[in-house]
């Protein structure tokens, strides 16, 4: 293990021992807006990781996240609302009942996410670069418009969810019970992560980003391997938005906006394009200060955006690049 | 539906895909010769229309608010590219959204907070307020028409200037080989803040002409800039042609789209679930005809691979 690695292992251990220390705080000090607030932390990681598979692994820059994050949302939404009003869903002839556990909920979310990540990026796969930039923006937007247009589930209004949905052993609507879910598949989603980019999988991935060419001339097809890890970001992703419906009990067109999208990418860059840790460390910055520069001022994003251009600009490896230096490739 | 009724809708999808190549125009060119991928380009169509608004309730003068739009966006567009733009040429497309979302939330944040977070109204001018009689006895609002006629211009003036002028070859030099020209003397770096400050003046344009329209406020032009990028990836990147054409395949898809589909769902479902599964579907059909284009041609209508 080479010192610049390390030293990111450090790094990280201090992400993860801020995060749980602030959450010990709250407790101990009784603030559950604290909580809450790590929380968003944690599914807007998830979110981030599975994201960062795709364009920082992959190389694949989707502005289109959005689109699974509110899938998952949606998928949440409609089974819970099912559930609460008794009426079950009925669908090509099928009868399926709603309901309200969290473990099929979240099973419905990563599948139905999944499946439109495969339709997206079987087609957006077609491009490369700046079409495929494009491409992602416009099939977001296109599944958002059509939220806000299809008036079943609530339309541009929103669906609310009354009670949060339940998980076995658990009392969900207690804050930290529900920190404690969320902080366990986050745990889960990184170690899948890290298996992912050390399996030979991960491997052709990197090298189908690298030199797709050569990929090819080795028996591999970079569209193949591109499409499957598309698929489990999308995936991933899904079912941080099936999370994020839980905690907000709320569920509209606006977890399909092209703004979350790009937040998204910001948490990756924040932290640090491709770093396992990356998108935890920038979710739990742009929580931070959106919760501290908005106490300070209305126009909290004019300042993200001036201090977003620094980062590019003069910054270019995130936080933890910041700390702990050039990634070592290879 | 009358024929009237449906050459007006015709007219209106004219109008929208019009206003959409002014957009798409400065994004395609940018993208062509420089390689640059600008989600800022709505934030000049805002800073466009709030210009011509500003300057329109100072003066007056709605045509004095329309050359201030232009002057403004332009002068955004010469600051946004020697401040930032320049730094990214060579960077990947990465970097570059996201410098230029950065900078739409430092525009829409900073507009909020010059003018508030309420929309600013803009009057049509007085000249353009009434209606004209057309053929067929189609009645069409003058302000509206006059729009196409300016869209037309402008895009008779940008084949002009890309086809007939040094400016023009330089840039068509530049999109095929960017070493090439600057070997050949030309200063690339003016070049390049030339041609933006020219596609930021453009949005700038469409968002004064839109805004006369509709309400002008903070967030207006990112809708539009997804349209936009709707409507290259149809046309191909890189063209000019594939712009007006693409932008004239969006506008009438969309506004046709929304007309006819609840009526052609009509014809054979009951009236409440053919305006709500017309409205759904009409929403999504621009993004449908993007796929199957996309499907067919790669690298949109008259793209070349890049």
């Amino acid at each position: 293990m080479t010192a610049a690695l390390s030293r990111e292992a450090t790094i990280n251990c201090v992400i993860v021992a801020l995060l749980a220390a602030t959450v010990l705080f709250a407790v101990v000090a009784d603030e559950p807006f604290t909580i809450t607030l790590a929380t968003r932390v944690a599914i807007f990681a998830i979110a981030g990781i599975g994201l960062n598979l795709a364009l920082g692994h992959g190389g694949l820059v989707s502005l289109g996240h959005a689109a699974f994050f509110g899938i998952g949302g949606y998928a949440m939404g409609i089974l819970a609302s099912h559930a609460q009003t008794f009426e079950p869903l009925v669908l090509f002839g099928l009868t399926i009942e709603g309901t309200k556990s969290m473990p099929v909920i979240w099973l419905v979310a990563m599948v139905a996410s999944a499946l439109a990540a495969l339709l997206i990026g079987a087609l957006s796969l077609r491009t490369s670069g700046i079409y495929f930039i494009m491409i992602t923006l416009a099939f977001a937007q296109m599944v958002y418009y059509f939220a806000i247009s299809w008036p079943a589930y609530g339309g541009e209004d929103g669906l609310s969810i009354y009670v949060r949905n339940s998980f076995p052993g658990l009392n969900t609507l207690d804050p930290i019970q529900f920190f404690g879910l969320c902080a366990v598949i986050l745990a889960v989603v990184i170690w899948l992560a890290d298996r992912l980019v050390r399996s030979p999988f991960g491997f052709a991935l990197e090298a189908a980003r690298q030199n797709p060419n050569r990929v090819m001339a080795s028996g591999l097809s970079p569209y193949q391997i591109r499409l499957i890890v598309f698929v489990i970001s999308g995936a991933i992703t899904g079912l941080a938005g099936a999370l994020y419906a839980d905690l907000n009990r709320f569920v509209s067109p606006n977890m399909f906006s092209w703004q979350l999208s790009g937040e998204f990418i910001i948490f990756i860059i924040l932290g640090g394009t491709a770093r396992l840790f990356g998108p935890l460390a920038g979710a739990a910055l742009f929580v931070t200060l959106e919760h501290f520069l908005g106490g300070l001022t209305e126009f909290w994003q004019f300042w993200l955006g001036l201090m977003l251009l620094a980062i590019i600009l003069f910054a270019r490896g995130g936080l933890i690049g910041l700390l702990a230096g050039e990634r070592r490739h290879g | 539906m009358t024929l009237p009724l449906l050459l007006e809708q015709v007219l209106n999808g004219l109008q929208f895909g019009i206003m959409l190549f002014l957009m798409a125009a400065g994004l395609t060119l940018v993208f062509g010769v420089m390689g640059l991928i600008n989600l800022a380009h709505g934030s000049l169509y805002m800073v466009g229309a709030f210009a011509c608004a500003a300057v329109a309730a100072a003066t007056g003068s709605f045509w004095l608010g329309l050359a201030a739009s232009v002057v403004v966006a332009a002068f955004a567009g010469v600051l946004i590219e020697t401040l930032v733009m320049r730094h990214l040429y060579r960077r990947d497309h990465l970097d570059q959204v996201l410098a230029t979302f950065a900078l739409i939330l430092v525009f829409s944040e900073g507009t909020r907070w010059l003018f508030g977070s309420f929309p600013l109204y803009l009057n049509i001018p007085a000249a353009l307020s009434s209606s004209i009689t057309l053929p067929f006895g189609i009645v069409y609002p003058a302000y509206r028409m006059a729009i196409i006629v300016i869209g037309l211009v402008v895009a008779v003036g940008i084949f002009l200037l890309i086809h007939k002028t040094r400016l023009g070859i330089q840039v068509r030099a530049g999109e095929s080989d960017r070493e090439m020209i600057g070997a050949l003397g030309i200063d690339i770096a003016k070049l390049y803040t030339i041609l933006f400050a020219i596609g930021a003046a453009l949005a700038g344009l469409a968002g004064a002409l839109v805004g006369a329209l509709q309400s002008v406020q903070v967030g207006m032009g990112e809708p539009v800039l997804i349209l936009a990028f709707v409507v290259i990836v149809i046309g191909g990147i890189g063209s000019i042609k594939g712009a007006l054409v693409g932008a004239l395949i969006v506008g009438l898809t969309d506004t046709l789209g929304r007309t006819l589909l609840p009526v052609f769902f009509g014809t054979f479902m009951e009236n409440a679930s053919a305006m709500s599964v017309g409205a759904s579907l009409s929403s999504m059909l621009i993004y449908m005809v993007m796929a199957i284009i996309l499907i067919v041609r790669p690298n949109g209508l008259f793209g070349t691979a890049h």
